[in-house]
């Protein structure tokens, strides 16, 4: 082989028609017995229930209504469910960490419903701010788009967050931070992501 | 702990706004990406477990159909995940999606006039074995039209998505058909700066593999970042 033959496959979009093969039920059809992505978190997983709901918005300022995220994050002890983790043996029972949400087709609103991570130590040993990772795939995007979600209720740890203070701009590091809204008796957080101009989210380079 | 994966060669993928294609002006960030040191967060990633996939999963030839099988030229489409070091990848998930045999896909978004096939769902997805490898059986996909600048056309392919050993591993891409003449006019394949970058994303004949009297095989291996050699140990945040 040569080195070329060796450097990461490049990238495509996925498509307006990724439902087919990372959600068919969102296309329309259900072949799977199970799908992935459906259920981050079973109803025995230990840690305070979250609502997290937002819009993806275009350089137009409408809304992107055939994208689909996926989330990755820890369980409420800060323990991801991978053997890379050193802890995961004791990672929480009914926790997959993984979630995969597709954009609703007339509004663009997109929710999922999870446990509330908790802190993750960073690679210097310092603990982070609690975060979900999230990707985002559609149709005229190249690349999967990665960023992480921080929690608007938790300025003390967001405020030594190691990401967070290298965005210098307090404007741009807010992109990063879903607001707590007040609704029914499960917490729920907003998120909504800016793809290009004014309010752009920070996108991350991982 | 492992080593953290390689940077991505941003200049080997296509850019974020690419002008052949329409659709990614308005949808790509005009912000350079903010490099994250990679932490646990990133070295690990989402696990999917043998038990979670049926027996047909990975048989689009069979996966979707009633009495009948589809439409269409039957292939074997089968390659291995490797990483940068070619290093198998086992036990990772791979999704795929794709049209049928006249272009025309099962979403209920697709208007194109070209029939659905009964007997064809259009998607597969099975884990790699201990060597990295991965298998389907489907039907080659037509071409089909999209809108763009000018009337453009789609060369066949199949939509490709793989979870490797962590999450900075992630891809989606598309694999093309050797020798389709429609490549080379393709707006979103014209994405990649680096024709040799097109290439890896053409599937070879490989007639070895085709199976007499049933169906034509087609090889496609797919690379995932590699990791660095130096393993990972208390680096700063922002080194």
């Amino acid at each position: 082989m040569t080195a070329q033959d060796l450097k990461e496959t490049p990238s495509q979009t996925a498509g307006p028609y990724l439902h087919i093969g990372l959600s068919p039920s969102a296309a329309g059809f259900a072949p799977y017995a199970r799908e992935f992505g459906q259920q981050i978190a079973g109803p025995d997983t230990p840690g305070r229930r979250i609502r997290i709901a937002g819009r993806i918005i275009d350089a137009d300022d409408t809304p992107v209504r055939d994208a689909i995220i996926e989330i990755w994050q820890a369980d409420a002890a800060g323990i991801y469910p991978h053997p890379d983790d050193p802890r995961h043996a004791q990672a929480a029972p009914g926790f997959t960490g993984f979630g995969r949400v597709a954009c609703d087709f007339e509004t663009g609103e997109w929710a999922f419903e999870t446990i509330k991570p908790g802190s993750v130590e960073g690679p210097d040993g310092s603990p982070r701010a609690p975060n979900l990772n999230l990707w985002i795939v559609a149709r005229g995007i190249n690349l999967g788009l990665s960023t992480r979600l921080y929690f608007g209720d938790e300025e003390a740890a967001n405020a030594t967050d190691p990401l967070l203070c290298a965005i210098a701009e307090p404007a741009r590091r807010a992109t990063l931070i879903a607001a707590s809204t007040e609704s029914g008796e499960v917490p729920a957080y907003r998120f909504d992501i800016r793809l290009q101009g004014e309010g752009e989210t920070v996108f991350l380079d991982i | 702990m492992t080593a953290p994966f390689r940077p991505r060669d941003h200049a080997w993928h296509p850019p974020a706004r690419a002008p052949s294609y329409r659709s990614s002006l308005a949808r790509a960030p005009s912000h350079p990406l903010v490099a994250v040191p990679q932490g646990l967060s990133e070295l690990t990633g989402p696990v999917f477990g043998a038990d979670a996939i049926g027996p047909l999963d990975g048989d689009l030839l069979r996966n979707f159909a009633g009495a009948d099988a589809p439409v269409g030229e039957r292939i074997l489409l089968h390659g291995r995940v490797l990483d940068e070091d070619a290093r198998p990848v086992p036990h990772v998930l791979v999704e795929i999606w794709q049209a049928n045999a006249g272009g025309r896909y099962r979403h209920k978004t697709d208007g194109y006039l070209a029939p659905l096939d009964p007997n064809f769902g259009g998607c597969g997805r099975c884990l790699t074995d201990a060597e990295g490898q991965f298998r389907f059986r489907t039907v080659r996909p037509g071409p089909y039209p999209f809108q763009n600048h000018e009337p453009a056309w789609r060369p066949a392919h199949v939509h490709f998505s793989v979870f490797g050993s962590g999450l900075a591993q992630r891809l989606i891409t598309q694999m093309y058909f050797e020798g389709d003449p429609l490549i080379a006019k393709c707006p979103i394949v014209a994405t990649i700066p680096d024709a040799r970058a097109v290439e890896r994303l053409i599937a070879r004949l490989d007639m070895e593999n085709a199976v007499d009297f049933e169906m034509l095989a087609y090889r496609f291996d797919i690379v995932l970042r590699g990791r660095t050699q130096t393993h990972f140990e208390n680096r700063r945040e922002g080194a």
